[in-house]
């Protein structure tokens, strides 16, 4: 390992042998040999080397790593198709409740009806905003909802004796569709793009056949852009017999406004912790709920949530766990999904109702294109122009290209300067159509004078690029470190501390 | 406006004026007109906070916790405690609320704890090789068997009937996708059996300690599976670990499991973690993020992603996994709970389990009505036989307060009169006391009633 500073150790290399935070609870039961309950040919010789720390040690030791993170509570984070709206703190609090937190998951359904009411009801409350009939919040995160969609896709095309070898995905998908293609055992087409950033009709036509089972689409696109020939693509891919796939990550610039089912679309995921205020977590926990047209729904994972009416007494509705479903995909995890996410989700549309879910859309789309508006006013456009010269939804696509060329800066440097000035950069190089591409997306959560700020700070990096590019070449400066080489890291791996 | 937004209508007027559109119907208008939801979502009107609190409140009160019974129930996630200062530290909007860390310059704190997790998980499993998280436990089994896939491109996995069968069932529908065929090896005396194998199986998966709470001696199977050319998967329960041989130094390839146990709360089923370990051989086909050690510019000691041509959204269809999104925060709380615990205090943690799992099983044994199912060593769960139907068992201790258990005919037809029981730290020897009192009493009370049923038909 790199020797590092005194405040930056391992949690390892504060480590001194004797030191503790745990004692463990009193012995109260005869104590008998260890040998005689686990003979010694199955334990380890040695205890596992974790580090031996005290409780304020650990304490402080995390602290001081919490310090060295940026965070969505300190400042603007507009990340493209991440979603990084605000987290609101009543969230945390209802999770935590013990007979939400500390309910065990093979309980008897009869012992866990608030738990199976809220699922059902957020799955209802996801069917509407979907405009599809039947929901399943298993999935994991949006790459497991994903691989949910086309095993889906799959088990439909089989029930019918097909055998589909290809699922399209646009040129402007994001990495994890043609990933779950291969996941799901199909072989990836990729569909281009036309000059407006639509897909290219034309190409779909040509490449839409008997073998392709699914297309996956998000839209808004990647480019923020909303399809707008997207009847069109629904009736050449089911003319072929194939599903039609909605991503949904930018689900939310269209709350309320026009749903995936009305679009034609027979699967959808959900981010529940993009849309939905899932805090992300540094990388999860997520939750990758999806909903289905009805032809789809015979092969749901199982098992689903279910109301029953009971049959005693007829009136109280039961909620339940249903396991008979013989044409289910099966499992795609333990248990029955990530259920502390779906409680924060269903806290944040409790909060909204129908007339909030769609003025967070309202303002997503509002906040994006005011953004895209001022970048213009101040001449950022110049040097880095909009892919698309359109109205955009909730998040809208510069290129570097012309700043790359001109002032001899990349995109990359432009985010890394952006670091020095307390705003995490927009995602960057990805769409990957378009050169240099900055993926910016502010989110309704965001006050008019984040957004003005914003755009004075793109402006005053482009001023400072015009007299020194060096300076955004060699940024950051005020961050715990600065730029770090990656090309090494992969080259000698160091994964884990040695001991 | 929402308690979330904070567009005033002075904003609106200046921001629809800078864009150049009348209104915000306006910035729509590129969606087709027959598209537009012509009504409100079909959705009840929004609530204050006190009242959204007050209402899940109310459900959360419908759900009997572990908190409001005395719960023995296992069988693949537990009931253990976890220490405050857990919360504290996950619940710091630091870690709480940023993203995945594309940005390694302003991300350093959650890259060093992921450094951090993977060494911990590292020694745990005695593999070189942790990524930073995957989803739970059963999909990291269907993870390690796509690895093994793409290893050596057989067309076989032979999974113990030890595995849990949310794990067995997860590999089965990913496995669908892949053209991959799952058999099941049998548990014979509550350990797994492996056939004889041929060239044709790519993995064997099996589950340490296995879903009845046996520990299995891994190196016979790893050398099993490594004679046949094909890889040892197994999945761990993270805690028994501390004291039971590594998977690694028993020559297992991918050691997965369930993260629970490690500082999570038990939240109706996730989010938890998976963890997923494996030899320096396969390191560049393992799943999902990793963090590692680097330099910055200035020769300064700092973290990033690192081998990122295994993901998605570099590889693309070529890519090793589809994951993106895991469980970061929840891994985090899995290495604030490790090094709580310690290195001598995991030892004692799962000691004292053993000791009182011991002394629940003698206990349970010496009720009239109750038999152990198996004499083999366990850690903190284990399983016995009952003279009387197991659900009606089960109901009548949740009428003294007592969960006593898993009907483990649930999943194994042949164990259906079987009850799965699990022994974390929280329940002390008055608890299991208390749960012998309540099995003894259930089973009284059901015998006359079993014996004349069964003679009615």
């Amino acid at each position: 390992m790199i020797r590092a500073a005194d405040d930056e150790l391992t949690i390892y290399e504060r480590s001194k042998a004797g030191r503790r935070a745990f004692a463990p609870p009193a012995l109260d039961v005869p104590e008998r040999p260890l040998d005689e309950l686990l003979p010694s040919a199955l334990r380890r010789s040695e205890p596992p080397r974790l580090p031996e720390v005290s409780e304020p040690e650990i304490v402080r030791h995390f602290n001081r790593l919490s310090k060295r993170n940026f965070d969505l509570d300190t400042g603007f984070y507009p990340l493209g198709s991440c979603t990084m709206k605000h987290n609101p703190k009543l969230h945390e609090r209802i999770a935590a409740l013990p007979g939400h937190a500390k309910l065990h998951p093979l309980q008897d359904p009869s012992r866990a009806q608030g738990a199976l009411e809220l699922m059902w009801r957020l799955q209802e409350a996801l069917s509407e905003i979907a405009g599809l009939p039947h929901v399943s919040l298993q999935p994991s995160a949006g790459s497991h909802g994903e691989l949910a969609g086309v095993l889906l896709t799959r088990a439909f095309h089989e029930n019918r004796g097909e055998h589909r070898t290809k699922v399209l995905t646009p040129d402007t998908a994001h990495g994890t569709n043609p990933a779950t293609v291969t996941m799901a055992g199909y072989e990836v087409v990729k569909v281009g793009s036309d000059a407006h950033g639509n897909v290219d009709l034309d190409d779909l036509r040509a490449k839409a056949d008997e073998d392709v089972a699914c297309l996956m689409l998000t839209n808004p696109s990647t480019l923020g852009l909303f399809e707008t020939g997207i009847e069109e693509v629904a009736k050449i891919v089911h003319g072929v017999g194939a599903t039609l796939y909605y991503d949904g990550a930018n689900l939310n610039a269209i709350m309320g406004i026009c749903r995936p089912g009305d679009m034609g679309f027979d699967i959808v995921h959900f981010n529940l912790h993009k849309s939905f205020t899932q805090p992300h977590g540094g990388g999860g926990p997520g939750s990758g709920p999806i909903a289905v047209s009805d032809r789809i729904e015979p092969y749901l994972p199982r098992p689903q949530v279910v109301r029953r009416e009971r049959s005693e007494n007829g009136a109280t509705p039961y909620y339940d766990l249903e396991y008979d479903r013989p044409k289910s995909i099966g499992r795609l995890r333990g248990f029955q999904g990530n259920y502390g996410v779906f409680v924060r989700s269903y806290a944040y549309i409790r909060s909204l109702g129908a007339p909030g879910l769609r003025e967070v859309s309202e303002v997503a789309v509002l906040n994006a294109n005011y953004l895209l508006a001022r970048l213009r006013r101040e001449g950022v456009l110049e040097y880095l122009p909009a892919a698309h010269e359109r109205l955009c939804m909730h998040e809208f696509v510069l290129s570097g290209a012309p700043m790359k060329r001109e002032l001899q800066i990349k995109t990359l440097d432009l985010a890394k300067r952006l670091l020095d000035y307390g705003v995490h950069p927009p995602t960057v190089y990805f769409p990957l159509i378009v050169d240099e591409a900055l993926l910016i997306e502010p989110t309704e959560t965001e006050t008019k004078e984040t957004l003005d700020r914003f755009a004075e700070i793109i402006a005053e990096i482009l001023r400072e690029a015009r007299e020194d590019p060096e300076l955004a070449r060699n940024a950051p400066y005020t961050t715990p470190v600065r730029r770090l080489d990656e090309a090494a890291a992969a080259r000698n791996p160091v994964v884990r501390q040695p001991l | 406006m929402t308690r979330y937004t904070s567009v005033t209508d002075a904003d609106l007027r200046e921001m629809l004026a800078e864009i150049g559109v009348q209104s915000i119907e306006d910035l729509f208008e590129e969606i087709p007109a027959q598209l537009r939801l012509a009504r409100p979502l079909a959705l009840d009107h929004g609530l204050a906070e006190q009242e959204v609190f007050e209402e899940l409140r109310a459900l959360a009160q419908r759900n009997v916790s572990t908190d409001d019974e005395v719960s023995f129930l296992g069988a693949g996630m537990y009931d253990h405690y976890v220490p405050a200062l857990i919360d504290s530290i996950i619940l710091r909007s630091e870690f709480l609320t940023p993203y995945t860390p594309y940005q390694p310059e302003i991300s350093q704190g959650g890259l060093q704890a992921m450094f951090e997790y993977q060494t911990a998980i590292s020694e745990l499993t005695g593999l070189p090789v942790s990524n930073a998280s995957v989803y739970e436990g059963p999909s990291a089994v269907g993870a390690a068997g796509y690895v093994a896939k793409l290893d050596n491109g057989r067309g076989r996995f032979v999974v113990s009937r030890g595995v849990h069968p949310h794990s067995r069932e997860t590999l089965r529908t990913l496995s669908h996708g892949w053209g991959i065929e799952v058999v099941e090896a049998p548990l014979s005396e509550g350990v797994t059996e492996l056939p004889a194998l041929d060239h044709s199986v790519s993995a064997v998966i099996i589950q340490q300690p296995n879903f009845l709470g046996v520990v299995e001696d891994l190196e016979p199977l790893a050398r099993t599976a490594h004679d046949a050319g094909a890889l040892l998967i197994c999945a761990c329960d993270p805690l028994p670990l501390a004291l039971l041989r590594s998977p690694g130094e028993c020559g297992v390839d991918i050691a997965v499991g369930e993260g629970q146990t490690l500082g999570n709360r038990l939240d109706f089923g996730g989010p938890s973690f998976g963890f997923f370990a494996a030899t320096q051989a396969l390191m560049r086909r393992v799943p999902g993020r990793i963090a590692g050690e680097t330099r910055d510019v200035d020769g300064k000691r700092g973290f990033v992603l690192t081998l990122q041509t295994r993901e998605q959204h570099i590889r693309r269809e070529r890519a090793t996994s589809n994951i993106c999104t895991s469980q970061a925060l929840n891994a985090l709380a899995g290495v604030i709970y490790l090094s709580w615990l310690g290195r001598r205090g995991i030892v004692e943690l799962v000691e004292l389990m053993i000791q009182r799992t011991a002394y629940a099983r003698e206990r349970l044994a010496g009720i009239e009505g109750v038999e152990p199912l198996l004499e083999q060593p366990v850690v903190r769960e284990f399983a016995v036989k009952l003279d009387a139907p197991v659900e009606r068992v089960i109901a009548r201790c949740r009428e003294h307060g007592v969960n006593p258990g898993y009907a483990l005919g649930t999943d194994y037809p042949e164990f259906s009169d079987c009850l799965l029981v699990a022994i974390t730290e929280r329940r002390t020897r008055a608890d299991i006391d208390r749960l012998a009192d309540a099995l003894a009493a259930a089973l009284a009370a059901e015998r006359p009633e079993y014996a004349e049923s069964g003679a009615q038909s």
